[in-house]
């Protein structure tokens, strides 16, 4: 096993109110391809700019070969960056470009005195020594012979060729790559990707690579991490994580997915599609769980011999492969297969155990803090909602004047008082009509789970921001502007300061 | 009906017309003025008495020798502010940016004024009589007053739009602030040093309001020269006027003003 690199432990970041970087602790081994990989606003390029160090964590630690630096300056730091957008001096030559680390560097070299005794001097390195480095390194990159060429002359990719050689040629421990890739045309890309690959197994050093390109990260990496939020929702091999993503998120991030709400109704058994699975995850009985199957796990066959039945909706041709939507009673799966079927056509669907994968679901209920108002309303997550106060006290009941008259004929005011709001996936309705809901705010992810959509409402600006998670049958697009809509009994409330005196 | 055809060349015939008789037709007359004698005969006079007399000869020398200390000083003073400024994070930039154009709204003169009421009451106080008569001191004080704002504002644009990544990138290689600064911040602002230096540097060679009104008239720039001139020998102010057109030709040459376009886009705020 390769000793760590990288320790990162319990790192947290916040840009002013901003929470960035929420607990993260990993560790990355010497010599590997590590891959962030997330959505943009993931967190992924903080954490890559923290190692290089022109982002300093919050609180938390970060190591290096054992040794925090997490409050090193950049340039003290064994490590170099390969910028998104290059980050080029436009003033110097590809040569100077290149020599500009090696310049800076001093190196200790021993001499022996006239006496015999040795003794250390800090020098600069020779002008040959500069020359030989930076020729190696062009070489490296396959720019042998453009010493002299001024960098607004070189193309993208020869850019982002010297960007590297600039990086390497300091011999670090560590290559960050910032996104490199990202400004390149796809079949740059491709070649670039292949080149960075062998580069890194010729150096031998660690990568540290940032992507939101899925299929990049599967690519190259030897581990991805895989973050949102910023937080690390899964680490392994492209493999791993390919074939037993941790969350929905994941499954849904990396490839294409069908994902769907199910029910374990036995040993290895899972109910979803209305049709009992086969599969070798193992929940407890009952347990509510996230259902992934790959669309090219879903075998199609004659309709009498598959589990599913269903209609043949759409047929897509990828280059290697169809995409075949399938209508199944309410849910719609895509398949992925070689063959071909006919639009309207009915045909059957099964899934190998293997290729069902069962996951706790990310989301199970929304809790937020909320406090009564003078209405008995409840405010939370900005808005304001109607609700039913006397399920705070069992058996109580409100009198004409608003006042809370409990069980023991105690007389209470409720305005102000704090408490935890509970309400489920399935209780919660948006609308485009502003004023429809008690509160407003921003679809910021949708995910298609087979029958209805999963979507997540984020309301309150950036510093104060709620995310309301529920199921919906409509489709809406990310971004659409809506009011949250919640019937008042299902606004589910509990005291706070009950919940204190319970723990002490 | 059909419309007369209007291209977009049409809308530069204004512009035209002004350059023709207001830059083209004087400059000519300049010229003329400069290389006749009295009766209007084409003559060389002009030239060899002006390069000939060593007053006028030592007026440009002093002319010059005061717009360097003038844009030495405004550059001293204008590119730290710069820098600090296109750096700093806080939100409003534009407020502190103002601060320093604001007194170009405020009357040339009156500013000028201002200050020379400002020395008077200085050089009252005792220990400070040598105000009254330090001239040169306080023309330059007057001088970079007036011309600091256009440092200023070329330094700060041009900084802002150097790319925040390639001090990062310099940093990440190794480079600690000293060498950042001159071996990146340097000389990628000199665009904007080369056109603040434009800005102030000519103007403070031929504004003579300000020497004059500060420096007791006993300082007389090159601009002075030609405004007296003018008022008797128009032949020989032009001769004047055309060296002195010949000095700033070199000065712009010198300062690489002709080379490209880039060194022009510091000035576009």
């Amino acid at each position: 096993m390769a000793e760590n690199i990288i320790e990162l432990q319990d790192v947290t970041k916040y840009f002013g109110e901003n929470l960035v970087i929420d607990h993260m602790s990993f560790d990355i081994k010497k010599g590997e391809f590590i891959t962030f990989l997330g959505p943009s606003g993931c967190g992924k390029t903080t954490t890559l700019r923290m190692i290089a160090g022109f982002d300093l964590p919050t609180s938390g630690k970060i190591l290096l070969n054992g040794e925090d630096i997490s409050s090193l300056p950049p340039n003290k730091r064994p490590v170099n960056t390969v910028f998104q957008r290059y980050a080029l001096f436009p003033h110097f030559n590809v040569f100077e470009n290149i020599a500009f680390g090696l310049r800076c560097k001093r190196v200790i070299n021993t001499y022996k005195n006239g006496n015999g005794e040795e003794y250390t001097k800090k020098e600069k390195l020779s002008k040959q020594e500069i020359a030989a480095k930076v020729k190696k390194a062009l070489a490296l990159v396959d720019l042998e012979g453009f010493e002299k060429r001024s960098i607004s002359t070189l193309s993208g990719g020869q850019q982002q060729r010297v960007a590297i050689a600039r990086a390497v040629v300091n011999e670090p421990e560590i290559l960050l790559l910032d996104e490199p890739l990202g400004a390149l045309d796809l079949k740059m890309r491709k070649e670039m990707q292949i080149e960075l690959k062998k580069i890194h197994d010729r150096l031998g050093i660690t990568f540290i690579y940032v992507t939101h390109d899925q299929e990049e990260a599967l690519t190259m990496s030897d581990t991805i991490v895989v973050m949102a939020d910023g937080v690390v929702q899964q680490i392994g091999t492209p493999t791993d994580i390919y074939n037993e993503p941790a969350n929905t998120f994941v499954a849904d991030f990396i490839g294409e997915s069908n994902i769907f709400t199910g029910t374990v109704v036995g040993k290895n058994k899972v109910k979803f599609c209305g049709k009992t699975f086969e599969c070798v995850d193992n929940f407890g009985e009952g347990e509510q769980v996230d259902v992934v199957v790959r669309p090219e796990d879903i075998l199609m066959c004659a309709a009498e011999d598959g589990i599913l039945k269903g209609e043949v909706i759409s047929v897509v041709f990828k280059g290697i492969h169809y995409e075949i939507t399938v209508q199944v009673g309410k849910y719609e799966l895509v398949v992925q297969s070689t063959e071909s079927r006919k639009v309207g056509e009915t045909i059957g669907l099964k899934v190998a155990p293997d290729g069902i994968h069962l996951m706790k679901p990310r989301y199970t209920t929304n809790v937020f803090d909320g406090v009564i108002n003078k209405a008995n309303n409840v405010e939370f997550a900005g808005g304001e909602f109607e609700c039913d106060v006397t399920q705070l006290y069992p058996g109580s009941h409100l009198d004409e004047d608003g006042y809370l008259i409990t069980a023991a004929g105690e007389k209470l005011d409720l305005t102000d008082t704090e408490v935890k709001v509970e309400v489920g996936l399935h209780d919660i309705e948006i609308s485009d009509d502003e004023d429809a809901g008690g509160t407003t705010g921003h679809i910021i992810s949708i995910i298609y789970k087979g029958d209805h959509y999963r979507l997540i409402v984020r309301t309150g600006d950036s510093d104060e921001d709620e995310d309301f998670v529920f199921a919906t049958e409509d489709l809406w697009n990310e971004n659409d502007y809506v009011s949250v809509i919640i019937p008042k009994e299902k606004i589910k409330l509990t005291l706070k300061h009950k919940e204190k005196e319970d723990e002490a | 009906m059909k419309l007369p055809r209007f291209s977009r060349k049409t809308l530069c015939i204004p512009y035209a017309v002004f350059l023709i008789f207001f830059v083209i037709v004087p400059m000519c007359v300049i010229l003329f003025y400069a290389f006749t004698d009295k009766n209007m005969h084409i003559s060389g006079t002009n030239f060899v008495r002006f390069f000939s007399d060593p007053t006028k000869l030592s007026t440009i020398v002093y002319s010059l020798v005061i717009a360097l200390i003038t844009t030495v000083i405004c550059l001293v003073i204008a590119y730290p502010v710069a820098l600090i400024l296109a750096h700093s994070k806080i939100k409003k930039k534009f407020v502190i940016l103002m601060l320093f154009v604001l007194p170009m709204w405020i009357n040339f003169v009156l500013r000028v004024n201002a200050i020379r009421e400002l020395f008077n009451l200085l050089s009252q106080i005792n220990g400070l009589e040598g105000l009254e008569s330090a001239n040169i001191f306080k023309t330059i004080f007057g001088m970079v007053y007036d011309f600091l704002p256009f440092m200023i504002l070329p330094l700060y644009t041009t900084m802002m739009k150097i790319d925040t990544s390639l001090y990062e990138a310099s940093a990440d290689l190794g480079a600690g602030s000293v060498t950042t600064f001159f071996r990146i911040t340097v000389p990628l602002s000199m665009p904007g040093v080369m056109s603040g230096v434009t800005m102030v540097f000519l103007p403070s060679m031929t504004n003579y309001v300000v020497s004059d009104m500060l420096g007791n008239a006993k300082v007389t720039i090159i601009g002075k020269f030609i405004y007296e001139y003018f008022g008797s020998d128009w032949h020989m102010g032009s001769m004047v006027a055309f060296v002195l057109l010949l000095v700033v030709f070199a000065s712009t040459l010198f300062s690489g003003g002709f080379k490209s376009e880039e060194n022009v886009r510091g000035t576009n705020l």
